[in-house]
């Protein structure tokens, strides 16, 4: 008898939602737009469409995150990252299940992918206390000066998630904006948002600050330019953005100079190197005389 | 007593070291030529308005010839070894030092800086950049940016009025380390020292379209950033044009590196030696009349010692010399330009207009030439123009604070964020302001320091990349 009405038991769906400020709210407008598997033939959930306003709240939860992420120790923030793959690790059947739907993918391959989302969190991870040395550094300057050059986050980076890779790409683009002390906007692959959303809940269930990662889903043209003209931003991550886009979103970061990462052809699955944790970090150098 | 001047007879450095001709060609691919139209422009000595020179003007037809002669010597100068690169840009430092004397009358009279500066700080610093990066063309494997990292190609380069030779130097010297070949502008009010230094690359040997010079205007500059075969744009000035450029380059593959404007703070707390702290705000601000994109231009005193400060800071700015920039006795010299000058009279008139108190010393201006005397204005807040503004050019806004956060507050109140000033005898705090500013150099009971070795360059809205050290390499990588 159990049997029988487990068989029957109607599964119990699941609410896509935002993550802002550390809350899983609704887009603003009340839309939200049917989300289907990547042949396009079975709905899998109604997802929030973001509006222009849910992204400019998504930039001020993230400002009022930088002080604090910035500023706590590296190798806090290396324990708080590293407790996120712990996190995403635990929940590694149900993103493979999301991602299969979501890219089409066999089982395993999807486990395979969230498997390398899981090692290059890790990665990441072991990154926040590292790369200060690596491109920091004392220089020898000409004069009785200590001069040390260090790096610091470059503040609130809009990120147009990767359009590819659902969940892989994702944290690919994601884990070195906050490794480096950043705070993150995300917006999500249009077609495919549901990993990223419950990525959210991951983070959420870690111990990452509420504001330091936002995540939009939505349609990317529609969000990415007010993030790209947005004052408030610093920096721009065009990994995602549509092609006939990315020139015209570069060229409305300009007025307020932020640092743009333009699209390249990727391969997620190769060694990631330093360059996106260099994107988001500035060079500060400070002298001081040396005497008694 | 304390207010006046010495009287010092006049010591002029001799101008004779300079053999300056009538007139000066664009520097394409190892020759000087006119301009393809032919067109021409003056350039004077803004202290007298003494015209110097005749210069020819590039158009779009000259940058065109320009970067095809530089894609041609990119091949070979590209595929040259490190070491063999480093040998010439040795080469170019040696020169350098050598023609120092003169390069140094020369800058001085086209840009009216004293001889003072030019000579000690300007010249120096050229010559250590092009000696620093000479020593990185075979090392670049080492440099942190992989194992075989390449150059990008030709370089299209626009610089200021305000250091010309050094912020070529800061231009060419990394790019040709690198492996890149370069197409240079110099500003039309400053077009002469970068002329010199075409003939430097001349007796040095260098292979011909290695290094182009452009003098011209901002139409020039813009062909030069938007032409289609340069990989590479470097630009530094101001950050109305470096957002153009910024979107003139959007959606191409062109690498860019921006140095533009600044409004930095200059922070004095109550336990900073006041002698000190003043030599250093009088630097910050007076140094080449103001005409510096990181120059201490806002002076945040602790309101405790806001009085004691200030009356130092008036004392000081009393014994100033202002004029002949030849005189080795020389503090402050010319305003670069008319067009400088009145932007820096405008902006004056402003912070009275907005109700800021205005100082300066009693000062003789000479009669002829653009000059502007050493400025204070007290009683400014943060909404005035002349707190909000680049002024470039001698013009000193006081502000004051009581805490360490609201110093931090004030200072970070600005799109702008290339460079701060800390006083502060309590070494805790002076590490935590250095923190806590965001700027990309923060000078600590110091001001206006600057070294081959040592990056420089901006936060937010004063650029992005960083010039000096080996950070400067990257911006000339394909990396």
């Amino acid at each position: 008898m159990s049997d029988k009405s487990e068989q029957q038991r109607l599964s119990v769906f699941k609410t896509y939602k935002l993550y802002v400020g550390g809350k899983f709210p609704r887009s603003e407008s009340g839309r939200v737009y049917e989300v289907t598997d990547s042949k396009g033939g079975t709905w899998l959930a109604n997802a929030p469409l973001s509006s222009r306003k849910d992204a400019r709240d998504a930039v001020v939860a993230a400002r009022k995150a930088v002080p604090g992420w910035s500023g706590a120790t590296a190798y806090n923030r290396g324990q708080v990252l590293y407790r996120v793959a712990e996190m995403l690790e635990g929940r590694r059947e149900q993103f493979a299940r999301e991602v299969a739907d979501a890219e089409g993918l066999s089982k395993s391959k999807a486990a395979a992918a969230v498997d390398a989302a899981v090692d290059r969190w890790v990665w990441y991870a072991g990154w926040t206390d590292k790369i200060a040395q690596v491109v920091g550094g004392a220089n020898p300057v000409a004069g009785p000066f200590f001069n040390l050059s260090t790096p610091e986050p470059t503040g609130v980076v809009a990120v147009l998630a990767p359009q590819d890779s659902s969940l892989l790409g994702l944290v690919s683009v994601l884990a070195p904006v906050i490794a480096t002390g950043n705070a993150a906007v995300v917006v999500a692959a249009e077609r495919a948002p549901l990993p990223a959303l419950s990525f959210g809940e991951v983070l959420a269930s870690s111990d990452v600050p509420a504001g330091v990662v936002n995540i939009l889903s939505g349609r990317t043209a529609e969000l990415s330019a007010p993030l790209a003209a947005h004052q408030d931003v610093n920096g721009l991550d065009l990994t995602g953005a549509p092609a006939d886009l990315a020139a015209d979103l570069e060229a409305a970061a300009a007025d307020t100079l932020k640092r743009v990462r333009r699209p390249s052809a990727e391969v997620w699955t190769n060694d990631p190197g330093t360059s996106r944790l260099t994107s988001w970090l500035e060079t500060k150098t400070v002298w001081h005389p040396i005497g008694v | 007593m304390a207010n006046e001047k010495f009287a010092y007879a006049p010591a002029p450095e001799s101008r004779a070291i300079v053999d300056l001709a009538p007139s000066y060609g664009l520097f394409i691919d190892g020759e000087f030529a006119d301009a393809a139209d032919g067109t021409v422009f003056k350039t004077v000595s803004p202290s007298s308005e003494e015209v110097l020179a005749e210069v020819a003007r590039a158009g779009e037809a000259d940058v065109d010839r320009a970067v095809k002669a530089a894609r041609k010597a990119f091949g070979s100068w590209g595929a040259l070894p490190g070491a063999e690169r480093g040998k010439y840009l040795f080469r170019i430092a040696r020169i350098l030092q050598e023609r120092s004397r003169e390069l140094a009358v020369l800058e001085t009279l086209d840009n009216g800086k004293p001889i003072r500066e030019t000579r000690d700080v300007d010249l120096p610093l050229v010559a250590a950049h092009f000696f620093y990066y000479a020593g990185w063309a075979d090392k670049l494997a080492y440099a942190g940016y992989g194992p075989d990292p390449r150059p990008l190609g030709v370089a299209g380069q626009v610089i200021p009025w305000n250091f010309p030779l050094l912020m070529l130097a800061w231009k060419i010297a990394p790019a040709l380390a690198a492996g890149n070949t370069v197409v240079l502008k110099p500003a039309e009010t400053t077009p002469l020292s970068a002329l010199f230094f075409a003939d430097v690359c001349r007796q040095a040997g260098l292979p011909r379209g290695v290094v182009n010079i452009l003098p011209g205007y901002g139409d020039a500059g813009a062909a030069l950033v938007a032409h289609p075969d340069v990989d590479k744009v470097a630009f530094t000035g101001s950050t109305q044009v470096g957002r153009a450029i910024a979107r003139t380059v959007a959606g191409t593959r062109k690498k860019v590196t921006l140095e533009l404007g600044g409004k930095a703070a200059n922070i004095v707390f109550d336990d900073a030696p006041v002698d000190q702290a003043v030599e250093g705000i009088v630097n910050g601000i007076f140094f080449n009349q103001g005409h510096v994109c990181c120059a201490g231009s806002r002076l945040l005193v602790q309101e405790s010692v806001q009085e004691e400060v200030l009356d130092a800071l008036r004392r000081r700015m009393s014994t100033l010399r202002v004029g002949d920039p030849l005189d080795k006795n020389t503090d402050v010299g010319a305003i670069n330009s008319a067009e400088q000058l009145a932007r820096i009279t405008e902006l004056a008139e402003a912070g009275e207009a907005e109700g800021a108190q205005r100082w300066a010393p009693a000062c003789e201006l000479p009669t002829s030439g653009y000059w502007f005397a050493p400025t204070l204005f007290t009683g400014v807040t943060q909404a005035h123009r002349i707190a909000r503004e680049e002024i470039f050019g001698p013009v000193l806004s006081v502000l004051t604070f009581r805490t360490p956060a609201e110093a931090v507050e004030k200072a970070n109140n600005t799109p702008y964020g290339l460079s701060a000033g800390i006083w502060t005898e309590k070494g805790s705090r002076i590490l935590s302001m250095a923190s806590k500013l965001r700027a990309g150099v923060v000078w600590a009971n110091t001001f206006n320091k600057f070294d081959p070795t040592s990056p420089f360059g901006g936060y937010k809205e004063s650029g992005y990349g960083r010039e000096g050290g080996r950070h400067g390499l990257e911006a000339y990588l394909d990396v």
